[in-house]
């Protein structure tokens, strides 16, 4: 499957015009199970394709909300065969729905490319964002991936001039991201009218899907995002679930307590329905 | 003064690779810009106005060039051979950081940036970059982790008082890792009108060759210094080594000279053996990819990166500049370590014989003096890079000697 599980999910969408929702939470965050209930229940509460981030200690490019998010995973003792795991139990339930991992490039170099890319081809991961990893630097990791069918998903941003956009489209797969904002993960509000002729562009540019990410937090920006992006993806407004609801959970008396790992993965499946029926309805 | 390289040796290549180190690793926000500041570096480079501007604020702001000292009782007293200071502590601002932050603040100005930042960890680089920053009216906000900023209080005085904005670093374990994190998310969020000015010969190409390039002044007035004093060069040059600026500013102009011995000191904290307990990523660690660039790192057995140990938090970081990973790796420079203690005692001897307190970074290097001395023998000449003074570090030093660790 792999790569070609991505090209039928937008196929399928596009054949019912509707944006993709793709929701994206941080493995083991704040633990292993968590993330596993999170996952079984997201396509069902409506992500088309879900991104699972992978632990790495030095987040550069992530606002607070994502920071955060690793501290605990990393905390709770997650490693990175633990992600692969996760992706292996979710496949058992779900065959169709296109998962990415995304991270940075430190826990790849240190597994290795070529065992990166076989792991995540066994396992059913179908594509990978990696953050601090330009066009430039990426050949090696591009060639293991494609040896495995597995797609290599390259950001553009608003600093991407049209020049840049060429070098980026070469070798993407599957989906363009487009960095809607200049900044970190979940931090600025995303501009959509801003944005649309340059979501336009690199539609045209990849010949390939563009979702738009990095400033969508709320259901009226999901949906208007899903009017001119062919997708539309939320992390930090998820992954705060999980923070209130860990919060909330400290609150209250031990006898009263949910398990956290349920509090958690209701509320953030409950936010996941609320954005996915905004992006069904949008067009 | 042009500043060609005499040597044979030409890193890095195009795509700021030294062998196989170094590179371009950063989110694809920042990728223009990166490209727009190596375009403005290399035609930096290739104008003499430019350098001209640049060494003059040298010589009448910064005190260069620094003298090149006999110590002569640090030599007595290990009995090898002449021990030599390049006393990079007396420049403006105490160290030699600022060598860079006047390249960095002209070519900022040359790129019609108005805001800079930069991370600090000791706060040698914020004081510094505060003071260029002052001298040409530019605003500066300076990302110090929180830990540092409580244990480096007169740094962070030091820079308020001339107009910097120090913002303290609360992700991580709040030193110098974190605070460059949090510079690089600034970056990548206010990527019209800022400059970073990094304070190391680590990051994202150019930043190892332009860092490089501002710190190689030490090793040029160096080699003439020491021709003129003793007619021929030194038999090795050691320098302490954390990011690696100082150390590659006096390296780089003696890579071609195959009888000069090139030595680097890590920072092995409380002991190499003591897991996530010293500094020395060379000596401890593996290549990796952070801040930028491929280089060896401190990290676990799963690619997460460790906080690593130094008691001099100049050299408290993780990672190393590229160019260190390859001479280390061709073998062309060593690299040896010096644990706390070593350099703590180092700290004191050189008071005592010399009049000198060095920064406890550059005790790390004086801490080895002794045995290289020793090893090349009474004929020959060693010099050692004194990096910074120690003033900053008393407070440091009188706390553990306090405590009854060390005693002179």
């Amino acid at each position: 499957m792999t790569v070609s599980r991505i090209d039928a999910r937008f196929a399928a969408l596009k054949s019912e015009n509707r944006a993709a929702f793709i929701a994206y939470v941080m493995a083991g965050d704040p633990d292993l199970d968590t993330t596993f209930e999170i996952l079984k229940g997201l396509p069902a509460a409506g992500a088309d394709l879900i991104e699972l981030g992978f632990p790495f200690s030095d987040p550069m490019a992530e606002g607070p909300t994502i920071q955060h998010a690793a501290e605990r995973s990393l905390k709770a003792g997650t490693k990175i065969r633990d992600v692969f795991e996760l992706v292996r139990r979710f496949r058992e339930v779900d065959e169709t729905t296109p998962l990415i991992l995304m991270g940075y490039m430190n826990p790849v170099e240190f597994l290795g490319y070529d065992a990166w890319a076989a792991r995540m081809a066994q396992v059913g991961a179908d594509g990978m964002i990696v953050v601090d990893c330009p066009p430039e630097e990426a050949d090696g990791l591009a060639d293991a991936l494609d040896a495995q069918d597995v797609a290599l998903i390259r950001l553009v941003t608003p600093t991407s001039d049209t020049e840049r956009l060429k070098t980026l489209v070469k070798r993407t797969r599957g989906f363009v991201y487009y960095v809607s904002v200049t900044g970190v993960t979940g931090v600025k509000e995303i501009n959509v009218a801003a944005i649309q002729d340059e979501v336009a562009k690199v539609r045209e540019a990849a010949q390939l899907p563009v979702a738009v990410g990095f400033g969508i937090r709320t259901a009226e920006r999901a949906a208007e995002v899903a009017r001119i992006a062919d997708g539309a993806v939320v992390g930090s407004a998820l992954v705060d679930e999980i923070k209130l609801a860990l919060s909330r959970s400290e609150a209250l008396e031990p006898t009263k307590k949910l398990p956290d790992s349920q509090a958690a993965s209701a509320k953030v499946l409950e936010k996941a329905a609320i954005l996915a029926q905004a992006v069904r309805s949008a067009r | 003064m042009n500043d060609l390289r005499p040597n044979t040796y030409s890193q890095p290549d195009a795509k700021g690779r030294f062998g196989e180190f170094g590179g371009l690793y950063v989110p694809e926000t920042l990728m223009p810009l990166v490209l727009e500041l190596n375009a403005a570096w290399q035609s930096a480079k290739a104008d003499p106005t430019f350098w001209a501007e640049y060494h003059s604020l040298l010589k009448h702001f910064v005190g260069r060039p620094s003298p090149l000292y006999l110590a002569e009782r640090l030599t007595a007293h290990h009995g090898g051979a002449k021990i030599y200071f390049k006393r990079e502590e007396l420049n403006h601002t105490g160290a030699h950081k600022i060598n860079n932050c006047i390249g960095q603040i002209l070519l900022a100005r040359r790129m019609g940036r108005t805001r800079i930042i930069a991370e600090t960890g000791a706060g040698q680089h914020g004081v510094a970059s505060a003071t260029v920053c002052a001298k040409f009216d530019l605003p500066l906000v300076v990302y110090m982790g929180a830990t540092d900023v409580e244990r480096q209080a007169p740094n962070v005085f030091r820079m308020k008082l001339m107009g910097a904005e120090v913002t303290p670093v609360t992700a991580g374990n709040g030193t110098l890792k974190d605070a460059l994190n949090e510079a690089l998310r600034d970056w990548v969020t206010n990527v019209d009108d800022t400059y970073y000015m990094i304070g190391t010969a680590a990051g994202m190409h150019p930043y190892p060759e332009m860092v490089r390039d501002f710190q190689t002044v030490i090793g040029k007035e160096t080699r003439e210094q020491i021709l003129e004093q003793e007619g021929r060069l030194p038999d090795a040059v050691i320098a302490c080594i954390g990011g690696g600026s100082n150390a590659i500013g006096m390296f780089h102009p003696f890579i071609d000279d195959e009888t000069v011995q090139i030595v680097g000191v890590e920072a092995a904290g409380h002991g190499l053996e003591v897991y996530n307990g010293h500094s020395a990523s060379l000596n401890g660690g593996r290549p990796g990819v952070l801040h930028g660039n491929r280089t060896y790192l401190l990290q676990d057995d799963d690619g997460q990166i460790l906080e690593g140990h130094s008691i001099s938090a100049g050299l408290d970081y993780p990672g190393i500049g590229p160019e260190h990973a390859h001479l280390f790796k061709t073998g062309r420079a060593r690299y040896i370590t010096a644990t706390d203690d070593e350099a703590l005692e180092a700290f004191q001897l050189t008071s005592k014989l010399e009049g000198i307190i060095p920064a406890l970074e550059s005790s790390h290097a004086i801490a080895r003096v002794g045995e290289l001395a020793r090893e090349i023998g009474k004929d020959g000449i060693v010099v050692l890079n004194l990096s910074g003074r120690g003033d900053k570090d008393i407070a440091t030093v009188s706390k553990r000697l306090g405590l009854g660790g060390i005693s002179a």
